[in-house]
């Protein structure tokens, strides 16, 4: 941190991300109807941060209904093993997906 | 325009009359003229937007990643801004990562949801990328799919399938093919072809 940086600046809620690169999370496991961005199959997986991905963004499930101001958020670009997406993947293990999902579905895990 | 482009490849473009999709498209198009919230010139101007875009614009950003390290870095780091670099706009607020495949790592790319796409440097997707099958299997045997594609990936190389569900869209930078030093970066761009940036197939000579 620059050594002249003030401190006890209190940041506004959501402006910063939640969560950090190796974080260990959990995707939601809601299903609510409506347009989502987020795909079935891993909804209540568990996943791992593996970038926060910049500038923040308008709420997608927000802006789908036409209110798309003073909710931006960070979206997250998650691992999650193939092995745990689907328990009789054939693959190596290593094998992975990688995708981005807004902060409002992600859960400390 | 939204980042999240809808299209809906199922419906066939081929027959007489026009499928719902379509039907729905003219509705919807013909009440946003009417109601004046935009107009036919801007269509027809986002339509020339799209037409300039090809897959020879990603490949002349693969090849200048392949002879220039330092811009292979800056589009490893923040892939928009390497391409606005070469001149290569951004239309929407779309992000770009550009995933680099290596000897360790093979990268792939798919929209389960519909068909995001890095549209701003590759044009139109093919159409097979916007065909559930395609969609649902990339995520749930990438390896069967690529074998599809005639690109078999030893087991020791692991396969990172990245699913384009938002605001990111996804660019492969394919590994250079052996034996290429004495090309310059012209011929390096012939060589690299739209599927080999999306990540079915290699580059080769």
């Amino acid at each position: 941190m620059n050594p002249n940086s003030v401190t006890g600046i209190v940041p506004a809620l959501h402006r910063t991300p939640l969560f950090a690169a190796g974080d260990l999370i959990r995707v939601a496991a809601r299903f609510p109807i409506g347009h989502y961005r987020v795909p079935n199959y891993v909804r209540g997986k568990m996943g791992t941060i593996e970038q926060v991905i910049e500038p923040r963004a308008v709420n997608n499930e927000e802006e789908g209904f036409g209110r798309n101001a003073g909710s931006s958020r960070h979206y997250y670009r998650i691992a999650i093993p193939l092995t745990s997406l689907w328990p009789d993947y054939a693959g190596p293990t290593q094998d992975g997906l990688r995708i981005e999902v807004f902060e409002t579905w992600l859960e400390g895990a | 325009m939204h980042p999240h482009e809808h299209e809906h490849a199922d419906q066939s473009q081929s027959g007489e009359s026009p499928g719902y999709y379509e039907i729905m498209e003219t509705a919807v198009r013909e009440l946003l003229i009417e109601r004046r919230l935009i107009d036919a010139g801007e269509i027809r101007r986002q339509i020339e937007v799209l037409d300039s875009r090809t897959p020879a614009l990603g490949a002349k950003v693969v090849a200048r990643a392949w002879v220039d390290p330092a811009f292979r870095g800056r589009l490893l780091a923040d892939g928009r801004a390497a391409c606005e670099e070469l001149g290569i706009s951004f239309y929407d607020d779309t992000r770009l990562i550009v995933l680099e495949n290596t000897d360790a790592v093979h990268n792939l790319i798919v929209c389960t949801l519909c068909s995001c796409y890095p549209r701003p440097v590759l044009g139109l997707p093919p159409d097979w990328y916007k065909l559930k099958p395609y969609r649902a299997r990339a995520v749930r045997e990438p390896r069967a799919v690529l074998a599809e594609f005639g690109t078999v990936i030893p087991d020791n190389i692991e396969i990172r399938v990245s699913d384009s569900t938002a605001q990111v869209r996804y660019l492969v930078l394919p590994k250079r093919p052996e034996d290429t030093e004495a090309l310059d970066e012209t011929q390096l761009a012939a060589l690299v072809t739209r599927d080999a940036m999306i990540g079915v197939v290699p580059v080769t000579l």
